[in-house]
C-alpha cells in the first residue's frame, strides 16, 4: 500500500522535473530519483491514465512514446497544472536547513556569504516548514585564527595536488612529529575537523586533527596518486580498535563512568554501586597510562597487572617532583 | 494494484488542484472511475483513506462548502499556493552549496529527508552542481538510537517520556519532557526542554537515554515559550573561559600538550633545565586532569589549589594496587 504513496510522491516531483528541462533521459531520471530505470517506466505508465477531470482522451497527460522507446528520453505534455513540485515539508526543510547551517559553521569567510544567501532563499521558500529548524542548534568547534591559517594552507595543497609538511602533535604519546603527507580531503566528524591523508612517515592512511597541526607548509613535490586508497567511513566512528590491540580491564567508579561512553569498549558490565567493569582494546600503552593518571583514583586496573604497577610507579615519580 | 491506486490518488489530486471552487463528494464520484465503480460503503472507505494518503504526503486539503449560500454539502480543494513550492532562484554557487549540504547528514533518516528536499528543488528547476567550493565538508553523525524519535518529537512538538541515566548513577529514572530543541555539541546530541517532573528546563544527553522514547501526549500539544534561545539554554555545554593563570614547570623535550597551550615563558629554566611556563585555564579540576595526564613531566608551581589537587590525586594513585577489595 505504501508503494502507491511513494510512487505518487515521486511523480509529483518527476513531472515538474521533466517539464523544467523539456526532456530527460530515463537513466538520468532514475539516477536523480534513486530508483531503477524500470521503476521510472512503471511510474510513467501511471501518467497515461491521469489528467483533467472528465477523463476525455484529450485531457490526459501525454508521454511521448516514440521518444521513450526510441531514444530512452522522457517528454511530457498536457500537464500544465503540474509544473511546480510540492512544498518542502517540515522534516525535509529542517534536515536541509540544519545541514546548511553545519556547512556555514565550517566554511571560511569566502563561502559563508554564499551559504547565508542560500539559507535565506530556502527559508523563505520553505515558509512555515522551516520553523522547526530554529529548534536545532549545531555547534561545531570554535575556529581560531591559527586553525584558519592551517586550513587555508591545506586547501591550497589539496587544490594544487601537492605534498604538505605538517608538525603534528600526538597526544597519546605526548610527541610533536614532523610528517610529509599527500592530502586527500578535509572532513568534520564528531565535532572536530580532520585532514585525511597518506602519511609518508607512517607509510599509511591517517586522519590528522586540524587543531593538533601546529604548522603546515605546502611543498613543491606533487602529491602521489592513491587511487587504490578508500576514504575512511567516518560514520562508523573515528576509533576503530583492532583485535590485535591489548585488552585492558578497568573498574570504573561512578565519576569515571563517562569513559565507557567516550571510548569504544569491547564490553561493559554493571558491578553494583554505580560502578562499571569495562574491557577496552588499547593500541598504545602510553595512551591508557595517561588516561588512568588523569582519572586519579576513579579507575582501577584489573588487568594487565603490569599496567597497575606502571600507574603507581609514575604517580610516585610525579610526587617526588613536589616538595 | 499499486499503479491503479497511484492513478486514483493522482486523479483526485489533479481534480482538486484545478478546481475553481470546492468539489463535493458526489461530483468526485462521478468524475473518478474507481469511485464510480465502487459500492457506496467501499467508496466511502476508499475516499477517506485517499484523503489521508494525500495529507500524509504533505498535500494541504482544504475543506469548505460546495455552495456558499446554502452551506449544506461539504467539498474539498487543494489551494495552489499552499501546494506548490514557491519560485526559488539559486545562483550556481548557491546550488553548489545545496549539493554539499546533501552529504552532511550521516544518519539514514535525515539523509533521506535531505535528498527528498533536493529532489523537489531539482524539480523546481535548480541544477545542483557540486563545483569545487573551498569548504571543509562537515559531517553530522547521529548514532544515538534515541535521535530520530527526539528529533521528530521536537519538530512536531510532541511530549515524550523515556528512561534516563545520569553519568554518576547506575539506575535509570523515567523522565517526562516537552522537547524545545535538539543540540549537537562536539559530536554529541542533547535535547533541551521542559521537564514536567522537575517543572524546570533541563538538558539531556541522548546517549544516556535507555530504551525507547515514547510519545506522552498529542503532537502540537505545547508551545515552546516565546523567546526561547536554544543556544543560551545550552551554554553550559561550552567550556568556561580560561581567565585564570597558572605557572608550571615542564621537563625538557616532554609535555608537548601543555607546551602547546602555554601563553608565555614564566622566566628562565630552573637548575635541572626544566622550562617554566605560564598558561591560562578555566577550572581547577580540568587543569589538574591535564597535568596528571602528563605524569612526571609537568609540575604545578602556582596556584596552590591546583598543586594541592594534583598532589592529593597522585597520592591516591601511588597507593593503589589494582582493583579494590
Amino acid at each position: 500500500m505504501s508503494g502507491a504513496r511513494e510512487q505518487v510522491a515521486r511523480l509529483l516531483a518527476l513531472v515538474p522535473y521533466i517539464q523544467a528541462r523539456r526532456e530527460v533521459s530515463v537513466d538520468q531520471a532514475a539516477a536523480e530519483f534513486g530508483v531503477t530505470p524500470a521503476q521510472i517506466l512503471k511510474d510513467l505508465n501511471v501518467l497515461w491514465f491521469c489528467g483533467l477531470p472528465g477523463l476525455g482522451m484529450g485531457d490526459l497527460i501525454e508521454v511521448d512514446m516514440d521518444a521513450l522507446e526510441g531514444e530512452g528520453v522522457i517528454r511530457v505534455s498536457n500537464a500544465d497544472y503540474l509544473t511546480r513540485p510540492l512544498r518542502l515539508d517540515s522534516s525535509e526543510a529542517s534536515a536541509l536547513i540544519v545541514a546548511l547551517r553545519a556547512l556555514r559553521e565550517s566554511s571560511g569567510p569566502d563561502v559563508r556569504p554564499i551559504v547565508d544567501r542560500t539559507l535565506g532563499k530556502l527559508e523563505s521558500a520553505a515558509g512555515d516548514a522551516a520553523a522547526a529548524a530554529a529548534q536545532v542548534d549545531v555547534r561545531l568547534p570554535q575556529q581560531d585564527s591559527r586553525l584558519a591559517g592551517v586550513r587555508v594552507t591545506l586547501s591550497e595543497a589539496l587544490e594544487q595536488h601537492r605534498q604538505v609538511k605538517i608538525d603534528y602533535y600526538v597526544p597519546a604519546r605526548d610527541e610533536s612529529t614532523d610528517r610529509t603527507v599527500d592530502p586527500f580531503r578535509l572532513v568534520t566528524a564528531e565535532g572536530n575537523d580532520y585532514l585525511e591523508a597518506w602519511c609518508h612517515t607512517a607509510e599509511g592512511q591517517r586522519l590528522f586533527r586540524l587543531d593538533r597541526i601546529s604548522a603546515a607548509t605546502v611543498l613543491d613535490t606533487p602529491a602521489d596518486d592513491h587511487d587504490d586508497v578508500v576514504p575512511r567511513d567516518l560514520a562508523v566512528g573515528l576509533f576503530q580498535p583492532s583485535p590485535e590491540d591489548a585488552l585492558v580491564t578497568l573498574l570504573l567508579e561512578p565519576q569515571a563512568r563517562w569513559v565507557a561512553e567516550y571510548y569504544p569498549t569491547e564490553s561493559v558490565e554493571e558491578v553494583g554501586e554505580g560502578r562499571l567493569r569495562v574491557h577496552l582494546r588499547v593500541a598504545d600503552s602510553g595512551w591508557v597510562l595517561r588516561l588512568l593518571l588523569r582519572l586519579g583514583g576513579a579507575a582501577h586496573v584489573e588487568s594487565p597487572v603490569g599496567l597497575a604497577d606502571d600507574v603507581a610507579r609514575t604517580a610516585k615519580e610525579a610526587l617526588a617532583n613536589y616538595p | 494494484m499499486t499503479a491503479r491506486k497511484s492513478e486514483r490518488l493522482l486523479n483526485l489530486l489533479i481534480t482538486l488542484l484545478v478546481a475553481r471552487s470546492y468539489v463535493g463528494k458526489d461530483r468526485l464520484r462521478e468524475i473518478i472511475e474507481p469511485y464510480r465503480e465502487a459500492g457506496e460503503d467501499a467508496f466511502e472507505k476508499m475516499f477517506e483513506r485517499d484523503k489521508e494518503e494525500l495529507r500524509s504526503l504533505g498535500i494541504p486539503l482544504e475543506v469548505g462548502f460546495v455552495d456558499r449560500a446554502f452551506e449544506d454539502e461539504p467539498g474539498y480543494r487543494i489551494g495552489r499556493a499552499a501546494f506548490e513550492l514557491p519560485d526559488i532562484d539559486l545562483a550556481p554557487d548557491e546550488a553548489a552549496v545545496v549539493g554539499l549540504a546533501a552529504r552532511v547528514w550521516q544518519h539514514a533518516g535525515l539523509a533521506a529527508a535531505t535528498s527528498d528536499a533536493l529532489v523537489k528543488l531539482k524539480a523546481a528547476g535548480v541544477t545542483v552542481d557540486r563545483t569545487a567550493l573551498d569548504v571543509v565538508q562537515p559531517q553530522l553523525v547521529a548514532d544515538e538510537p534515541a535521535f530520530e524519535a527526539l528529533w521528530d518529537a521536537t519538530r512536531t512538538r510532541t511530549p515524550v517520556t523515556f528512561d534516563y541515566r545520569t553519568s554518576a548513577a547506575a539506575e535509570t529514572s523515567t523522565r517526562h519532557l516537552q522537547p524545545w530543541g535538539v543540540v549537537s555539541y562536539r559530536g554529541r546530541w542533547y535535547v533541551v526542554g521542559h521537564d514536567s517532573d522537575r517543572d524546570d528546563s533541563r538538558l539531556f544527553r541522548l546517549s544516556r537515554v535507555r530504551g525507547e522514547v515514547r510519545p506522552d501526549g498529542r503532537p502540537g500539544s505545547y508551545d515552546v515559550p516565546e523567546g526561547t534561545d536554544i543556544r543560551s539554554l545550552t551554554q553550559m555545554l561550552a567550556p568556561g573561559s580560561p581567565d585564570r593563570t597558572a605557572v608550571v614547570r615542564v621537563r625538557p623535550g616532554a609535555g608537548h600538550g601543555i607546551r602547546r597551550r602555554a601563553t608565555e615563558s614564566a622566566g628562565p629554566a630552573d637548575a635541572a633545565g626544566w622550562d617554566r611556563l605560564e598558561l591560562r585555564y578555566a577550572g581547577t579540576e580540568a587543569l589538574a586532569d591535564e597535568v596528571l595526564g602528563c605524569g612526571a613531566d609537568v609540575v604545578v608551581e602556582e596556584p596552590d589549589e591546583v598543586a594541592t589537587a594534583v598532589v592529593s590525586r597522585l597520592e591516591q594513585l601511588a597507593a593503589s594496587t589494582g582493583a579494590p577489595r
